[in-house]
């Protein structure tokens, strides 16, 4: 069933503080509405619970990209093209990039926010597995003022978040330090272009005196919300190449993970396609690390 | 179900005219532009942001107007496939999907020749694969899209030769 466009309150105040007050009057009452990507779906068939609903499309205050000394901070209200065409994002933070660009069509691009992705907690959204490699933090706004939280552990359940009834996300800070880190991402859906994800890997690892000296995985799809894959990171940790190496990091994701059964994919599926996004990076970083080596002689 | 809100005036310009609707906020910008200014050409498909039938241009940027609340659009200048075409003939692009035969049934076509004006805007000389992720979010069923693709290919070449652009 349609929704009836009289049944609902959409206010758009124009200004961040406006909006935060609004929220702070009435908590809970109101949910923010970005590029509506997520939320007009649910409305044009009827599932939109929420009644009052305030707008962030716009906002000038999230929608900007600033560069400090020590972070990149992006507004949350930036769409999924805003990222891409970011060249310092695209420079600092290819794995976000990448996501962007398997994130939805031309058209929800431009209209989808990395602020709405996160908040939306979508346990199959592209961008989530990137952030929490990257170790991003959220800057939570409310009347109260603002507080930093990390994004791990943001999601507390399925589509359940840390953000209190009058806190909005307002913008996500990522410390650029991953520069001679080798980068892999992997989304395996249906279909190549614009399918939700089975399963999509994000990694960074770096490799000194032939042994992996850090590495960060995290996965979406795979459970109620997007995991960092500690145990797997930790049995890959100081170790050099070997097939062994392999067996046994594959070994520790299938420990650490109880995949989610649903309709995109089985849980037996998705912990062997898993098991293989995992294998290709490990292969990937020590051929990266051969490659230049190779070329250093 | 009892009404909660009410009815607001939005303003935006659409294909170079300004107009004032008196609306509710959340009705979606595809059914404002059809049944309040009578702009038939964008089309509803899927209603969900997946088929691109919906397409326009807002601010010069693709959207799917199913997915526009309408006071998201205030103030805002609005393309449709309506205001591309000129007073005379075809713009370039509809052109092209006549000559190529881009066009079938005609449901999923003004959204994908908006979706051609905002990939050419972005790679005015675009590889195969940027015209596939450009076009990507909107569907054809009858084409197979390969006609479609000589389409845009076909303006690329065609304004080459006139020595100008599409966008």
């Amino acid at each position: 069933m349609r929704s009836r466009p009289s049944e609902y309150e959409l206010v758009a105040p124009g200004k961040l503080s406006a909006v935060l007050e609004l929220m702070a009057r009435e908590p809970g009452a109101w949910l923010p509405i970005a590029g509506g990507t997520e939320l007009m779906v649910q409305y044009g068939a009827g599932r939109l619970g929420a009644r009052k609903l305030v707008s962030l499309w716009g906002l000038p205050e999230l929608r900007r990209i600033e560069r400090t000394a020590q972070e990149l901070i992006i507004g949350s209200g930036c769409t999924y093209t805003d990222l891409r065409n970011h060249p310092q994002v695209a420079q600092e933070f290819p794995l976000l990039v990448r996501a962007a660009s398997w994130t939805g069509s031309v058209a929800n691009q431009n209209r989808g926010t990395l602020g709405g992705n996160i908040v939306n907690a979508s346990p199959a959204a592209d961008s989530l597995p990137a952030l929490m490699v990257y170790e991003a933090e959220l800057l939570l706004a409310s009347v109260r003022g603002q507080r930093r939280v990390p994004y791990i552990g943001f999601h507390t359940g399925y589509k359940q978040t840390r953000l209190n009834a009058d806190e909005i996300v307002a913008a996500i800070a990522l410390r650029p330090r991953f520069a001679n880190y080798h980068s892999y991402s992997r989304k395996v859906g249906t279909r190549n272009a614009q399918a939700i994800a089975k399963l999509c890997l994000a990694a960074l690892g770096k490799i000194s005196a032939n042994k992996i000296d850090d590495v960060r995985l995290a996965i979406g799809s795979m459970a109620v919300t997007p995991l960092r894959l500690r145990r797997t990171e930790a049995s890959l940790l100081g170790r050099e190449w070997s097939p062994a190496l392999v067996r046994d990091a594959r070994q520790a994701l299938e420990s650490e993970v109880a995949p989610i059964d649903d309709i995109r994919s089985s849980a037996a599926y998705r912990t062997h396609v898993a098991g293989n996004l995992l294998q290709e990076f490990v292969e990937s970083l020590f051929a990266r690390e051969q490659a230049s080596v190779e070329h250093a002689q | 179900m009892s009404e909660t809100a009410g009815r607001c005036e939005v303003s935006f310009t659409v294909n170079g005219a300004a107009h004032t609707v008196s609306v509710y906020p959340m009705e979606r910008l595809l059914d404002v532009l059809r049944n309040s200014l009578g702009l038939t050409g964008a089309k509803e498909g899927c209603g969900e942001g997946e088929c691109g039938t919906c397409s326009v241009l807002l601010n010069g940027e693709l959207v799917n107007s199913c997915l526009v609340p309408v006071l998201q659009a205030q103030g805002t200048e609005l393309c449709t496939i309506e205001g591309l075409t000129p007073e005379a003939g075809l713009h370039p692009v509809q052109q092209a999907f006549l000559s190529c035969g881009g066009a079938q049934c005609g449901i999923c076509t003004p959204g994908m020749i908006l979706a051609t004006v905002q990939l050419l805007r972005r790679h005015p000389t675009p590889t195969l694969e940027q015209v596939r992720e450009g076009l990507g979010g909107n569907l054809c069923r009858c084409t197979g899209y390969t006609r479609i693709f000589h389409s845009v290919f076909e303006v690329t070449k065609t304004e080459a030769e006139k020595g100008g652009t599409v966008a």
